[in-house]
């Protein structure tokens, strides 16, 4: 028997409700990590490199901004979301049809997943991990008309400037609900299928959009939204979206 | 330390006045041991400190600090454990460049003991996670996810106990429900158990089956849903649990300015702590284990 053992064994005959253990005191605090700390410099060394590799890739320039672009910047569309939606049609659009002979008839993204502005001066690539941090990719999913016409009054009643492609217009009458719709100029069709782009977080329910359930088939294009983006602003040499009338609402 | 000697004494007091007028000289006094417990959460892949710009954390956060913090604590106190409650991947470049490698590396340099697994430790998918582990020279628990039919098969254990001066202390760890929050196709065919009745076997197993001295579960469910206060958080399993002597948590981001103290299914106390996110705290809780001391039917007496 070790001293633990003959210590337990007394304290149970002395007193019973404490025989278990003998854990007495414990003491809790929060401590701050900030620059009044030491740097570790075997720690610093060695994250050096990387730190050098991810900057140098980060900062590269991939195009220009000639002003700055926030997604407050319009009630119902907006140039930086324009800019998105028109980017994720026109980078999905080759790879979908070459796999379906088929053409994405709009997109639809979401006002929350734009995370950062655009600032005025050299785009970078950082400047797209900014606006979309997260690893969401694009998803092609096929929904019948009735189903668009849902989406439509989806974006009539959330009153945010959820971003979409040119390919569609919507106009909201005086008193938000719809007053006229049209994919690539025509009346939508409810009996026809059309070929939405979205991200797999809102194809999922994400922002309580529930229209895209049921379906007539998902494609799933792996590719990142963020690397839409760095493709996109790569091949312009100057970013220059602007608020237009594809989501607007009648004044008056 | 003149706070803490008065603890010790009215303990001590307490003890006397217990035992009715027994005497306790017959106890050989032995030294007070004592378990220091260092803590992280969500660090989001947060390697470098914020900048001087940055709108909330500027000049806050950064591993290398980190690392000179827990080094030191270290030599003041050999016998410490340090614990991560997941959320290590995801937030910065660094992951998206190196998939979670930087982060296992740096987090093997400042010898952590245990993580545990949080939602955004799938990002890159199962696959992605497994891809990194032969970087992580410390070990993974979770006890609800059952991993059995993936890649991550033995690679992640229900627990883990470590001895440290002779004290047992049993690590556990409990993750977040993944349908509804993490692609299917991420996580594959993990399966996800119920954290409470997980715990309530656990915490058996640690404390009456391994007679751990101390028993921690490191939890990536979340503190606590104000809104859903039904919702499994660690605030409800501290409640429904017993033989728990310390949940650290992680998930909501939640920046506790000291651990809290609630009441388990006995009546007893336990610690919940979790310190925010992105590495800008280090939680410290100290245990002191000192033989032949009394403790009231609470528990230890608990300075925060």
């Amino acid at each position: 028997m070790t001293i633990k053992h003959i210590l337990k064994l007394c304290l149970l005959l002395l007193i019973f409700s404490c025989a278990s253990t003998n854990l007495t005191k414990i003491e809790g605090k929060r401590i701050d990590i900030d620059d009044t700390l030491q740097t570790n410099q075997a720690i610093e060394d060695f994250i050096a490199p990387y730190r050098t590799h991810v900057n140098k890739n980060m900062d590269s320039i991939i195009s220009y901004a000639p002003e700055t672009f926030s997604k407050s910047d319009g009630e119902f569309n907006t140039a930086i979301g324009n800019l998105m939606a028109d980017a994720v049609y026109s980078e999905s659009n080759p790879v979908f049809n070459q796999r379906t002979q088929k053409n994405i008839d709009f997109v639809l993204l979401n006002h929350g997943g734009i995370r950062s502005i655009i600032s005025k001066g050299d785009v970078t690539v950082r400047t797209a991990y900014g606006v979309m941090p997260f690893e969401n990719s694009v998803v092609v999913v096929g929904i019948k008309g009735n189903q668009v016409n849902d989406m439509m009054e989806y974006l009539s009643k959330a009153k945010r400037a959820h971003p979409v492609s040119s390919q569609l217009q919507l106009t909201l009458d005086k008193k938000s609900a719809v007053s006229s719709a049209t994919v690539h100029g025509e009346p939508i069709d409810v009996n026809r299928t059309y070929y939405i782009a979205t991200n797999d977080y809102l194809y999922n329910g994400g922002d309580g959009m529930t229209f895209f359930h049921p379906n007539e088939g998902l494609h799933v294009l792996n590719y990142k939204i963020r690397d839409v983006l760095i493709d996109n602003f790569k091949k312009k040499d100057t970013l220059n979206p602007k608020r237009d009338q594809r989501f607007i609402q009648l004044k008056d | 330390m003149k706070r803490r000697q008065f603890i010790q004494k009215s303990t001590a007091a307490t003890v006397l006045a217990g035992v009715g007028g027994l005497s306790l000289q017959s106890f050989t006094p032995s030294k007070t041991k004592k378990i220091t417990i260092l803590h992280t959460n969500d660090v989001h892949s947060h390697i470098d400190p914020f900048g001087p710009d940055d709108g909330r954390n500027a000049n806050k956060g950064g591993v290398a600090r980190r690392a000179s913090l827990v080094e030191s604590i270290r030599k003041e106190n050999p016998n410490t454990l340090l614990l991560d409650a997941g959320d290590i991947f995801q937030g910065t470049p660094y992951f998206n460049y190196y998939g979670g490698e930087l982060e296992f590396k740096l987090m093997s340099m400042l010898k952590y003991d245990v993580a545990t697994i949080g939602n955004h430790d799938f990002d890159n998918g199962i696959d992605g996670l497994y891809a990194q582990i032969p970087h992580a020279k410390f070990e993974f628990v979770s006890a609800n996810y059952d991993f059995t039919n993936t890649v991550m098969d033995t690679h992640v254990k229900p627990y883990k106990i470590i001895t440290k001066d002779g004290i047992k202390i049993g690590v556990f760890g409990l993750g977040i429900q993944l349908d509804g929050l993490v692609n299917k196709d991420m996580y594959k065919e993990t399966v996800y158990h119920n954290p409470i009745e997980i715990a309530q076997d656990m915490s058996r197993i640690l404390k009456e089956e391994q007679s751990c001295d101390l028993v921690i579960c490191l939890s990536h469910i979340g503190y606590y849903y104000k809104n859903n206060p039904d919702k499994v958080s660690d605030i409800t399993l501290a409640r429904a649990t017993k033989d728990i002597d310390l949940i650290i948590g992680g998930h909501t981001h939640t920046f506790l300015p000291k651990p809290t103290i609630e009441k388990n299914s006995v009546g007893k106390n336990v610690l919940v702590n979790q310190v925010g996110c992105f590495g800008l705290y280090l939680g410290k809780i100290d245990f002191y284990f000192e033989p032949g001391k009394k403790v009231t039917a609470e528990g230890a007496s608990i300075i925060v």
